[in-house]
């Protein structure tokens, strides 16, 4: 394995492994309340923070947490608001966010739109060495946050009003959702990139889903198969010289179309065994009031 | 025969309006321990909005609503509140198996903590109420209508309840599933619950039901015994013409229908 000789390839491995964790376990929560967009609305906005980060001359990693925080929170506001405008008002974001990035970075000394490319498309070359610390610190924060307290997240998930009925802080959980989402954009730019960082929020969900019948075997299946084609993708990338979120999320894709082939014949052998404990007649021998026919 | 017994749910003079349109015009309803109580109403005449306003999910307008005499805006205990909320049609985005779905119940106790013995215990015996004990692992998904019902009740029974509070739990239930609620309401009923419950008939319930209130408009029109007869023949204003001869001595009992 001589693709290990070489340090960038070490971090990039790291940070795609921290990626492939990340990315389905909140990606999960996202998809269960049909949400699977706003990773990608978090993205655009982050670019801006991106932007920012070349202008002050700071990390882009930074900046780019605090921005997508920030954005992530508004989007999390609009939404619990339940108005039909919110549908405007999450375009405004996504696209102010994207344009603001684009603006910023050539403002910015010799800055221009080629350099927001990499973090837009994801490059194994640029995990810099104190990424490496601040992906490792951030992910170990969403880990936590989307396995500790999965019972929780859940209820608010599948339904939130019988959520705030058993006394559980809805409104909280709702926000940190929100800002963990955005930490994990940040945690995939890098190597995914922040326009297909959704697809790894939103993809090895689908495709586990194809299989799987509950929510905590789906939420870790997903993670078996962000973490596979995320290092997987990684690694071609080092052999064929292209962009990794692009590898990535085709890899994603293509496990998708395996499971959705394995599954059709798994769906229809449950569906028949169900089918046959429920096909005998249970005549009670007792009727019940219920039984008359008032005509 | 309840009015000296502590009240469990205590609404005064509620209204409540759902944009411009007022839903609830001044509801007076109080449930006492113990009680059955059935909410009885056409569609639009309020029931619903007034179980949600009971379990602080619809802001008031005016008037007041105590829990267990605590005012709703203080109220903390949610452990003693089992909610059945109305049967959303949408399953979400994700699969999960009836365990999980009733696990959510047992929040209520343990809120942000981790489930223990007791827990997983308690989670158990609600799906065994419901006799849904043997589907525990099946997707949600796979379910039939009144198997679901039977889910999102035992989910509000896996917090071991003192009060609880359906939202149409027979609205689409097949008969079976509709005699197995019936059942688990009664030994809810017979260890000491208090239940209000929103009806569109009283069905396979009728036994269980202490007192029906019934709302038009908004307005409650009728607070007492429930009706002799069933479903919208119990509303007041309901004709009682029938474009048949009169019923012989028994209805026919084919079982075919429900």
């Amino acid at each position: 394995m001589d693709i290990l000789d070489y340090a960038f390839m070490q971090r990039a491995l790291i940070a795609a492994t921290l990626v492939g964790l990340t990315a389905p376990a909140i990606g999960t929560y996202l998809v269960q309340r049909r949400q699977a967009i706003m990773g990608d609305g978090i993205g655009h906005v982050a670019m801006t923070g991106v932007a920012l980060g070349f202008l002050m001359h700071t990390n882009p990693i930074w900046m780019a947490t605090l921005v997508a925080i920030v954005g992530s929170v508004a989007m999390e506001m609009i939404r619990s608001r339940g108005k039909t405008s919110g549908d405007i008002a999450l375009a405004m974001l996504f696209y102010g966010g994207m344009a603001g990035g684009v603006m910023i970075i050539n403002l910015a000394p010799n800055g221009s739109t080629a350099n927001l490319l990499t973090y837009m498309f994801g490059s194994i070359t640029t995990v810099a060495p104190e990424d490496v610390t601040a992906i490792c610190a951030l992910a170990a924060v969403v880990i936590a946050f989307t396995i500790g307290l999965r019972r929780q997240l859940f209820a608010v998930c599948q339904d939130e009003e019988f959520a705030r009925v058993t006394g559980l802080p809805v409104r909280l959980l709702n926000l940190l959702i929100a800002v963990t989402a955005a930490v994990t954009v940040t945690v995939a730019m890098r190597i995914v990139g922040l326009l297909l960082v959704s697809a790894m929020m939103v993809i090895p969900v689908a495709a586990a889903q194809r299989v799987t019948r509950g929510f905590t075997a789906t939420l870790g299946l997903a993670m078996a198969i962000g973490v596979t084609v995320a290092l997987s993708g990684t690694v071609t990338t080092y052999y064929v010289d292209a962009p990794s979120g692009a590898a990535i999320v085709l890899l994603a894709i293509a496990v998708f179309l395996v499971l959705a082939v394995v599954a059709t014949p798994l769906a229809r052998y449950r569906a028949r065994a169900v089918a046959a404990a429920e096909a005998e007649c249970t005549f009670p021998g007792t009727r019940g009031p219920s039984d008359d026919v008032r005509v | 025969m309840p009015a000296q017994r502590e009240p469990v749910i205590a609404i005064s003079g509620a209204s409540a309006s759902l944009g411009s349109r007022p839903v609830l015009r001044g509801v007076d309803l109080t449930v006492s321990r113990g009680e059955v109580v059935a909410l009885l109403g056409a569609n639009g005449s309020g029931k619903s909005t007034a179980v949600r306003a009971a379990v602080g999910q619809v802001p008031l307008t005016g008037g007041t609503i105590e829990l267990f005499g605590t005012p709703l805006k203080r109220y903390r205990d949610w452990a003693r509140v089992g909610y059945v909320p109305q049967r959303t049609t949408a399953a979400s985005g994700v699969p999960a198996t009836v365990r999980e779905v009733v696990s959510a119940g047992r929040l209520a106790r343990t809120k942000l903590g981790w489930p223990g013995r007791a827990d997983r215990a308690a989670v158990h015996r609600a799906l065994e109420l419901v006799g849904m004990a043997d589907r525990a692992k099946d997707s949600v998904n796979a379910l039939s209508g009144g198997q679901h019902q039977r889910v999102l009740i035992a989910r509000a029974l896996a917090g071991e309840p003192d009060l609880l509070i359906m939202d149409e739990p027979m609205a689409g239930v097949d008969l079976t599933s509709q005699e197995v609620l019936a059942g688990a309401l009664r030994d809810q009923v017979a260890t000491g619950a208090t239940v209000l419950l929103v009806l569109h008939e009283l069905g396979a319930l009728e036994p269980l039901i202490d007192r029906a209130v019934v709302l038009r408009d908004g307005c409650v029109v009728h607070d007492g015994p429930p009706p002799e007869a069933v479903g919208q023949h119990a509303l007041p204003g309901h004709d009682h013409v029938h474009p048949h001869a009169p019923h012989e001595a028994e209805p026919f009992r084919t079982g075919l229908l429900t």
